[in-house]
């Protein structure tokens, strides 16, 4: 909830005569692709920044699909804050557990107070526990969700090379939306390179909410060619929707019939991290609708949000989306700070996914406002082609590794 | 922002030029330094323009080069060509 009393006690003497001396202060909450990105160019814009980041080191989520099937290490997923400090953000470790919208000030799990001019929150997705039914924290014990990089990633890692050859890997895939629209499937394509090459009388079967997905066309004609009886992708119409699980027994329920599996990965309903429905730029669907020009809330004025929190319009809940954002944020902010009008953005995302280890294809995209929603231009974005030669599949995998060395290095190095 | 320290700041602030529109994104695939940053406006503006028409082949440069219109290429270009 927003703490309303605080504008009354202090709101009138303190901050008058302290933001009259200090420079523009920007509070970010979350120190991922989108936040720390965010508190990078503000500071560059000569914005005084303090980011918020509860954890040490960062942990990321694209390529971690390659730490479960085997062919990357976790510690090439991790990166610290040293940089970003260095560079002069003040970097706090603690977790935002309240906004005060009025006095404009956040409360850190730490006790302190960090008073703003303008908040960038980028808290990226919670897990909705209880979400699908029988789905909480102890079950993702059993089944993996693997959603959040780090422990969950190494899990399921460990699960897949403790099963038998032989073994049944069963995950479900939620409805739109979550972070990462073709995560399930290129995850789902990983591990049948790792059965077909270690375990290749195993199979992994995909029960999907959903009739349609990202990438769709160029996954299942990597599926047929590569892993033809390994994958099965079990769609909406043909019963796919997982309505229970049982951790227990590792089983899966659709409204057919139950799945065992001796390996079972539930990917699970999400929404805005906490921190967002705490502030109140959380709507009813648990996602934060914004402005698209400046990423401000639509909910609370001098709050922004971005990356998978935000409700982003054609923009997919991706690294290089909320990357993207930060730095189109990053300018708003720096503009209103100065009375200026901030300019009508165009954003970009790439997004990258593999099949196989040599086996990558894209999905690109443009993007401007248009009657205040986020909106692809036409003509522009679109995937891979579908007829491509293989060299051009080995040539999108390489692009893909390289794009994570670039823009990690832009985010952390 | 009243005052001496707001005048700072305003002034810090508009010594950065903003990126035009889309030129922040670049950076995500491409890194905020060499190749595009001091590269060559002209000859940056004439491959986007050839990525976008097709006669140079990409993989994606030409899906995203098709989301611009010339001015906005050259916009683009300029301000990359102007970074260090």
């Amino acid at each position: 909830m927003i703490r309303r009393r605080h504008v009354l006690t202090c709101g009138l003497a303190l901050p008058f005569v302290a933001k009259a001396q200090a420079a523009a202060k920007v509070v970010v909450v979350g120190g991922g692709f989108g936040g720390a990105t965010a508190a990078r160019f503000l500071h560059r814009n000569g914005v005084g920044v303090t980011l918020l980041e509860p954890n040490d080191t960062f942990v990321a989520c694209p390529f971690s699909n390659a730490v479960i099937s085997g062919e990357r290490s976790l510690d090439a997923q991790r990166f610290g804050y040293a940089a970003v400090r260095a560079e002069g953000v003040t970097v706090v470790h603690a977790a935002a557990i309240s906004v005060d919208a009025i006095g404009k000030t956040v409360t850190a799990s730490d006790g302190t107070k960090l008073p703003y001019d303008r908040l960038i929150l980028s808290p990226g997705i919670d897990i909705i526990w209880g979400g699908l039914e029988g789905y909480d924290e102890a079950a993702a014990a059993r089944m993996p969700h693997a959603w959040k990089a780090g422990e969950q990633t190494l899990l399921l890692r460990r699960q897949l090379e403790a099963m038998p050859d032989g073994g049944l890997v069963v995950m479900s895939v939620p409805p739109n939306p979550y972070r990462c629209p073709p995560g399930p499937y290129e995850r789902a394509s990983l591990i049948a390179w790792y059965l077909k090459t270690h375990k290749p009388r195993s199979k992994i079967l995909v029960l999907d909410a959903k009739d349609v997905f990202s990438k769709q066309k160029l996954f299942q004609n990597a599926w047929q060619q590569l892993y033809p009886g390994l994958l099965e992708w079990v769609s909406l119409s043909d019963g796919g929707k997982v309505v229970r699980v049982d951790p227990a027994t590792l089983t899966f329920e659709t409204e057919f019939g139950s799945h065992k599996a001796d390996v079972g990965i539930v990917v699970p309903p999400q929404r805005a991290g906490a921190i967002a429905a705490t502030a109140g730029v959380a709507d009813r669907s648990g996602w934060c609708p914004i402005d698209p020009v400046t990423l401000e809330s639509r909910l609370v004025p001098g709050i922004h949000v971005l990356g998978d929190a935000a409700i982003a319009g054609a923009m997919p809940k991706s690294a290089f989306a909320a990357n993207a954002q930060a730095k189109v944020c990053a300018d708003a902010v720096s503009a209103l700070l100065r009375g200026d009008k901030p300019q009508d953005p165009r954003l970009i995302n790439t997004c990258y996914s593999v099949a196989a280890p040599d086996y990558g294809f894209s999905v690109a995209g443009v993007y401007r406002p248009v009657n205040g929603v986020l909106t692809d231009i036409e003509g522009a974005g679109g995937i891979s082609p579908l007829d491509a030669p293989d060299t051009q599949r080995v040539q999108e995998a390489r692009y893909g590794d390289r794009w994570f060395q670039t823009i990690t290095a832009e985010v952390f190095g | 922002m009243t005052g001496r320290a707001g005048i700072a700041l305003v002034m810090i602030l508009a010594a950065a030029a903003p990126a035009p529109p889309g030129a922040s994104s670049c950076s995500g695939c491409h890194g905020a330094g060499a190749p595009i940053a001091g590269h060559d406006a002209k000859e940056m503006t004439e491959s986007l323009i050839a990525y976008r028409s097709g006669a140079r082949p990409s993989t994606v440069m030409g899906r995203i080069a098709k989301g611009f219109s010339e001015p906005e290429l050259d916009a683009i270009a300029a301000w990359w060509a102007a970074r260090k």
